[in-house]
């Protein structure tokens, strides 16, 4: 019985991109390359807000990033995928974007249409718009 | 010497200066290796044009509908400060004049004319092309 209860305990935990639930600290991104070269037209965003699985498949479609050519050279790539790989963090491998991985909907479950439609938003993906110490990987929860 | 006349000569030292500020040998090396690179794709290569850099910055091209120009995130003023059109990150000025740092790394300066040709205009540009708009950016 005691096993029966900890399994969906787990599942939550696993979810977590650092297995807290509510505030999040994943620390900033410390690896030069990847602060550079991601940070040029988006927010670096942690290793930890993607699995593994996930990090590898964005790194081995760089030319077709989102729909734009986000392309580097082979080293420095394989350099800034070994960063990410080596502290990714749990989630559902087959996606790529960090805004659809369960725990982002779940932890953005109340914020309504409304907000996200604020032009100082523009995407899902501009975590600093409402947590300010994203860069720091700070998201407090409010 | 009369103020008036100190008062000129005083400003046309500073302009010089200004100017020299914006020149950069890096920048001068880049675009002596892409008009090299033009004559060779193009013996009839008569040196770069600013106006051909204007059409190809402001397009609009047909390539990608969410990024149809590079003015759709650097803005129609290269001295402006960008945003990308997507993720809302500020992209510093274009324009040599707003970011002397601009087109001193030919590496930096490669990379990026190799996925933004690519992003936007749906090929890689030619030697022209990047001279082209370098040329551009360099006279705002």
């Amino acid at each position: 019985m005691r096993g029966l209860l900890l399994i969906p305990l787990l599942a939550i935990t696993w979810a977590m991109p650092a297995g807290a639930e509510g505030d999040v600290e994943l620390g900033p991104v410390t690896h030069a390359a990847t602060r550079k070269e991601c940070g040029a037209c988006h927010m670096a965003f942690q290793p930890g807000l993607l699995p593994a699985a996930s990090w590898r498949q964005i790194m081995s479609g760089l030319a077709r990033h989102f729909g734009e050519d986000a392309s580097l050279e082979p080293a420095k790539a394989a350099d800034i995928e070994q960063y990410l790989v080596g502290h990714a963090g749990q989630g559902d491998g087959a996606v790529l974007r960090i805004t659809e991985q369960r725990w982002f909907l779940r932890e953005h479950r109340h914020i309504a249409t409304t907000i996200w439609a604020r032009p100082d938003i523009k995407t899902r993906s501009n975590c600093a718009a409402c947590h300010p110490a994203a860069e720091r990987g700070v998201f407090e929860d409010d | 010497m009369r103020p008036g006349l100190l008062l000129l000569l005083g400003l046309l030292v500073l302009s010089q200066g200004a100017r020299a500020a914006a020149q950069d040998p890096r920048r001068d090396g880049i675009l002596a290796d892409y008009a090299a690179a033009a004559r060779a794709d193009d013996p009839a290569f008569a040196g770069f044009s600013a106006e051909r850099g204007r059409a190809i910055y402001l397009g609009p091209h047909q390539a990608n509908a969410d990024f149809p120009a590079c003015a759709t995130c650097h803005t129609d003023d290269p001295r402006r400060t960008g945003q990308h059109a997507k993720t809302g990150r500020p992209i510093e000025p274009m324009a040599v004049s707003a970011n002397p740092a601009r087109f001193t790394d030919a590496a930096a300066v490669e990379k990026r004319f190799g996925r933004d040709c690519r992003s936007i205009l749906g090929r890689v540009c030619t030697a022209r092309d990047k001279g082209d708009v370098l040329t551009f950016l360099i006279s705002q």
